[in-house]
């Protein structure tokens, strides 16, 4: 390539050339719409295609949006007021706006969830931000007891003895775990477990202090079930999927076996059945006697759900994970739950994120089959007592499509998230 | 075989008589395919071996056998007087005792350099952590690469995380060092600071067992080149005589095989 | 793992049980098992328990007892007389028509979709993506609700198309689109018909005959023939031939007003289109993400490669790219077919009639044999993804990269 060519004599440019400007076709808005809409006849046709179809779309929205009505009682009064303008019955939502957020919860107690709601960014930002202190995973760890207490209410003993349990099952698993990891398990979870015994009768006795407004499971609905479905579940399946999934690449056989018939099963059958099962058929199992609430059988039912699939998803990040890593912390003398927790789990964890949050997407999104048991979730609401009132018979499109629009922004929140996570981990794969 | 192992390792001063590890008739099989056949093999105190052979030969296998990374089915492995049983004891007594040095250095990509260092003192030797971040960063420092311990494993160059890999093992205070192919995957550049580290460390005196195709290194620093064929030990001499005076012809052909060039 | 065998064998101690590595996982195993049959224990004997003190008992006889109930769509004979097993198994039938169905229709927006994303055509592939958003984003459920609103309160009553003025009128005088379900002309058989039929079928294997014809000839000989125009002339020719040979012996009953009612045609109950597309637009933007991702993961490098070689670009697409990219496809495929499947059990939202329905639905609170009824539905699903999981396994293995 640096031969020089015989016949010239030697070349040497002494000032550069300056860039210089592309010709004018190469340009702006006619080279952008010569290249992309109509670089050849078909594709011109399909650009023609598509701008009738928008039109189309538009034609039809606009009106509805626009001439909308936003200030009405019934259904009656709004097709006076639009007046064949073709305008939206949108005041079913200003109308309506409480149950399909809340459902039937107490409406001079709204703060509370939505305090809990708000609180949930918080608690949720440092485990998807990497960069912030992780100083804030305290608050993160909290939450679930404060949420609780502001969601179902009663005395805040409640959640503080439940986290004392925790705290304390830590302290002794923290303090055994040196020794062997099964002893500082099993030390931790009787602790726990005793210190919650223990606690139940003071709870019993101190159930006025700091106490807010009981509230009972099924009068929560609307667009908050869905989202404490949703969180609860997700963040409980995490555990338990990681379980099944470590069972499921273990190399003891019946271990294996067991963790596989259980996800194979969980993911065989579609969600609705379970959620029959948690309708109906759990209460069977349960030991007799015992009331268990419906919400809570239904978050134990799509726990499982979600977790199997969890499992799956991390399975395919230990898979993922070269051999050498494990021959490496087996050659420095490390035994397997040390290896598990401080080696394999936090790489294999990491490279699963984007798929466990498509897992989420899906849960959350599935969490609306709950109205199909007679839940009032945001569908269920929709379905059964708005819709089923004389006032608003009729109005499917401004109701449904208030639903798919609060799905929509949660959802392809939740998946540019996992996107720009994606990209983040290709960054500093190396 | 001329000479016996022991009389192999005398010649040199620095090797004691003291046994490091003692390998009686082993064999491994993996399915019905018979990776290591008969090995015998006494390895002192000191000593500094190179184990050479075509690929396949079973050489890297036999190294993960004294660590207990394979399990071998038959004939018996004892390192430091441990003899190496199912024991879950014994395999950790004897993986602390041993340090390796991988191929593809295998260090945890989401720790920094002294966490990877400090990680197995930790949690296997119980030490405090402040005492294993001096002994990281003294380690460190005699790899020469004090400086990058805040740094994560992506971002040094191969030939830094072998020397980092090498510390990691050292920081466990191991008596012998097994070394499988650790130059192998290294870009030719960086294979000398690597060699070098080596050099320095057999010097001190620490017990080596190297898979390397590396014959510069071996003539230097080895006291006896071991080459391996088919799963058994073909030849072993110490290396003036090894690469002079080759006795098998399956070591002649594989010599002129890679120093023919 | 390591096992000895010449050492001296050391007598056993009860710590061997821990800290011997051939005894320790059998230890850990059967402490699992133990503790797994325990806890299975613990729910059974909850359940007799709990269904002694009801006075109930498990017991699948109902399953012989008249249903009782009417099912309107019936791919088999079927009255309220028959069992509740039969109900069941038109219950079946309905999930296996509406999969079936969903996911062939799946597939074309699917495979259409993911392909126009990759286009060129700035509005074509912004398009195309909106789709699969607001597809992916929302509950299939709300999907299903929507389309079924459409079909049963947006349509006009069949007595709409009445009179001489009608409100409504029938596309193509064949199709009525009504809030009862779409009305369409109906297919009658007729003596003959068959062997159209058979004609269709050995043209079609008579295209895939002529196509290894040509390539056999290209390989042997090196002359290429051309394909598009005689597959096409394959396709219709022999087939409309027969079908006049025969004398028309297929023809087609058309939908018509009588009363307040279509008579004759071919009825498609709305709840049967609402869950038919919404499964169908619902998967097919999952679908068409894989089609994208298929392709665009065989690599720039596979394209420029064959474009080197000299092929064209029809051809870099059949011999270079789709072989590799349908390896990447057909596996999400076939488990995106199963997920439609499995949400075609919210039948039960529209008042589809399938297997959740029938047996999961009204069998269940008829006979209030819960626990039954659902193990049934359970194993039916099993039954139906362990059968989809053995084809892809089978796939997997014919079509895995021959790699060292």
């Amino acid at each position: 390539m640096s031969d020089t060519p015989h016949h010239s004599a030697a070349f040497v440019r002494t000032t550069p050339l300056p860039p210089a400007p592309p010709p004018a076709t190469e340009r702006g808005a006619i080279k952008w719409i010569r290249e992309n809409l109509t670089s050849t006849p078909a594709n011109a046709v399909m650009t023609v295609l598509s701008l009738v179809a928008i039109y189309y779309v538009l034609a039809f929205v606009m009106p509805w949006l626009l001439n909308g009505v936003w200030n009405a009682g019934s259904i009656r009064e709004c097709r006076e007021i639009a007046a064949g303008s073709g305008g939206g019955c949108f005041a079913v939502l200003t109308e309506r706006w409480h149950q399909l957020l809340f459902g039937r919860y107490p409406q001079d107690a709204y703060w509370r969830p939505t305090l809990a709601f708000v609180l949930l960014f918080a608690a949720i930002a440092p485990v998807l931000f990497q960069n912030l202190p992780r100083k804030l995973m305290i608050f993160t760890a909290l939450y679930p007891f404060v949420a609780y207490w502001l969601v179902w209410g009663g005395t805040i003993l409640t959640p503080v003895f439940a986290l004392l349990g925790f705290v304390v099952g830590y302290v002794v698993y923290s303090r055994l775990v040196d020794k062997s990891f099964a002893m500082g398990f099993f030390g931790g979870l009787l602790a726990a477990i005793v210190t919650w015994w223990v606690t139940g009768f003071a709870s019993d006795a101190g159930s006025g202090l700091l106490a807010l407004e009981q509230v009972e499971s099924r009068e929560i609905g609307g667009f908050m079930l869905n989202m404490i479905l949703g969180t609860v579940c997700v963040s409980l399946s995490l555990p338990l999927g990681i379980v099944l999934a470590l069972g499921r690449q273990s190399s003891m056989p019946i271990i294996k076996w067991i963790c596989v018939v259980f996800i194979e099963f969980i993911r065989g059958v579609p969600l609705i059945t379970l959620l029959f099962v948690a309708n109906v058929v759990l209460a069977y199992f349960l030991p007799p006697g015992t009331n268990f609430d419906l919400i809570l059988r239904v978050i134990i039912m799509i726990t499982m759900f979600a977790a199997a699939y969890i499992a799956e998803v991390i399975r395919g990040g230990l898979a993922a994970l070269p051999r050498g890593q494990y021959e490496a912390a087996d050659s420095l003398g490390l035994d397997y739950p040390q290896a598990m927790r401080l080696i394999i789990l936090p790489q294999a964890l990491k490279i699963s994120i984007p798929g466990i949050v498509n897992v989420a997407v899906g849960l959350f999104k599935d969490t609306t089959l709950v109205s199909i048991i007679a839940m009032f979730d945001l569908v269920g609401m929709i379905r059964g007592p708005i819709l089923a009132s004389t006032d608003w018979n009729g109005v499917y499109w401004e109701l449904l499509g208030f639903a798919a629009v609060l799905f929509f922004v949660v959802c392809y929140g939740i998946s540019q998230y996992s996107q720009w996570l994606e990209r983040q981990l290709q960054t500093d794969r190396r | 075989m001329a000479m016996t192992d022991e009389a192999l390792a005398r010649k040199d001063a620095k090797v004691s008589d003291e046994v490091a590890i003692d390998i009686q008739n082993m064999n491994k099989w993996y399915g019905t395919f018979h990776v290591l056949r008969d090995i015998d093999l006494t390895v002192y105190r000191g000593e500094r071996i190179v184990i050479c052979g075509p690929s396949g030969s079973g050489k890297s296998t036999l190294i993960r056998c004294i660590n207990a990374l394979e399990e071998h089915q038959k004939g018996s492995i004892s390192v430091d007087g441990t003899v190496l049983s199912s024991d879950i004891k014994n395999i950790d007594t004897i993986r602390s005792e041993v340090g390796m040095v991988f191929q593809h250095f295998n260090l945890f990509p989401h720790l920094t350099i002294l966490e990877n260092c400090t990680l197995a003192p930790i949690w296997v030797r119980k030490i405090p952590k402040r005492e294993a971040e001096e002994t990281a960063m003294h380690f460190l420092t005699k790899v020469k690469i004090p400086e990058q311990a805040d740094k994560y494993p992506g971002q040094l160059s191969g030939g830094q995380q072998q020397r980092v890999a090498i510390a990691r093992s050292l920081c466990m205070r191991p008596r012998i060092m097994l070394f499988d192919e650790p130059t192998s995957a290294l870009d030719p550049e960086m294979i000398k600071e690597v060699l070098d580290t080596m050099i320095e460390l057999a010097e001190e005196g620490m017990t080596m067992l190297v898979v390397t195709h590396e014959m510069g290194f071996a003539r230097q620093v080895a006291n006896r080149v071991i080459f391996m064929d088919e799963g058994q030990i073909v030849e072993q001499n110490e290396p003036e005589e090894f690469f002079m005076n080759p006795k098998s012809d399956r070591t002649k052909l594989f010599l002129s095989q890679i120093l023919g060039h | 793992m390591t096992t000895l065998t010449d050492p001296p064998q050391e007598s056993f101690r009860l710590s061997m049980l821990l800290n011997d590595t051939r005894y320790r996982s059998y230890t850990f195993q059967f402490i699992a098992l133990i503790g797994v049959f325990l806890f299975i224990g613990w729910l059974i004997s909850n359940a007799a328990q709990n269904l002694e003190d009801l006075g109930q008992d498990i017991s699948f006889g109902f399953l012989g007892e008249a249903a009782g109930y009417d099912i309107n769509q019936r791919p088999i004979e079927y009255n309220s007389q028959d069992t509740h097993l039969r109900a069941s198994i038109v219950g079946v039938l309905n999930t296996l028509i509406v999969a079936f169905l969903g996911c062939i229709t799946a597939t074309v927006f699917g495979v259409i979709a993911g392909i126009l994303r990759l286009s060129n055509n700035w509005i074509v592939a912004r398009l195309m993506a909106v789709y699969v958003e607001a597809f992916r984003n929302v509950p299939v459920l709300i999907w299903i609700l929507i389309i079924f609103f459409i079909m049963t309160a947006s349509l006009p009553a069949p007595r709409a198309f009445r009179g001489d003025e009608p409100a409504a009128t029938m596309l193509f005088d064949a199709f009525a689109f009504t809030n009862r379900g779409v009305y369409a002309p109906k297919p009658i058989w007729e003596a003959g018909s068959m062997i159209v039929v058979i004609t269709f079928l050995l043209s079609v294997a008579g295209i895939f005959a002529y196509r290894r014809y040509a390539t056999k000839l290209l390989y042997d000989t090196g002359r290429l023939l051309p394909t598009f125009w005689p597959s096409v002339a394959l396709f219709f020719v022999p087939t409309i031939l027969m079908y006049f040979i025969m004398g028309r012996p297929i023809s087609l009953e058309y939908p018509e007003m009588s009363g307040f009612n279509f008579t004759g045609g071919m009825q498609v109950r709305g709840s049967l289109i609402a869950l038919w597309f919404a499964l169908a637009i619902y998967t097919g933007a999952f679908i068409a993400e894989n089609v994208r991702a298929g392709i665009l993961a065989i690599s720039k490098g596979q394209t420029e490669a064959a474009a080197s070689l000299g092929l064209r670009p029809n051809r870099i697409m059949n011999l270079v790219i789709l072989p590799q990219a349908l390896r990447v496809i057909i596996p999400p495929l076939i488990s995106q077919y199963l997920n439609l499947t499995k949400n075609s059990s919210l039948a039960i939202a529209v008042g589809y009639m399938d297997v959740t329905g029938t047996l999961g639905g009204i069998t269940l609170n008829q006979t209030g044999r819960a626990i039954e009824a659902i193990l049934l539905l359970m194993l039916f699903y099993l039954t139906i993804s362990l059968a989809i999981s053995a084809i892809m396994n089978v796939y997997n293995n014919a079509v895995k990269l021959k790699e060292r």
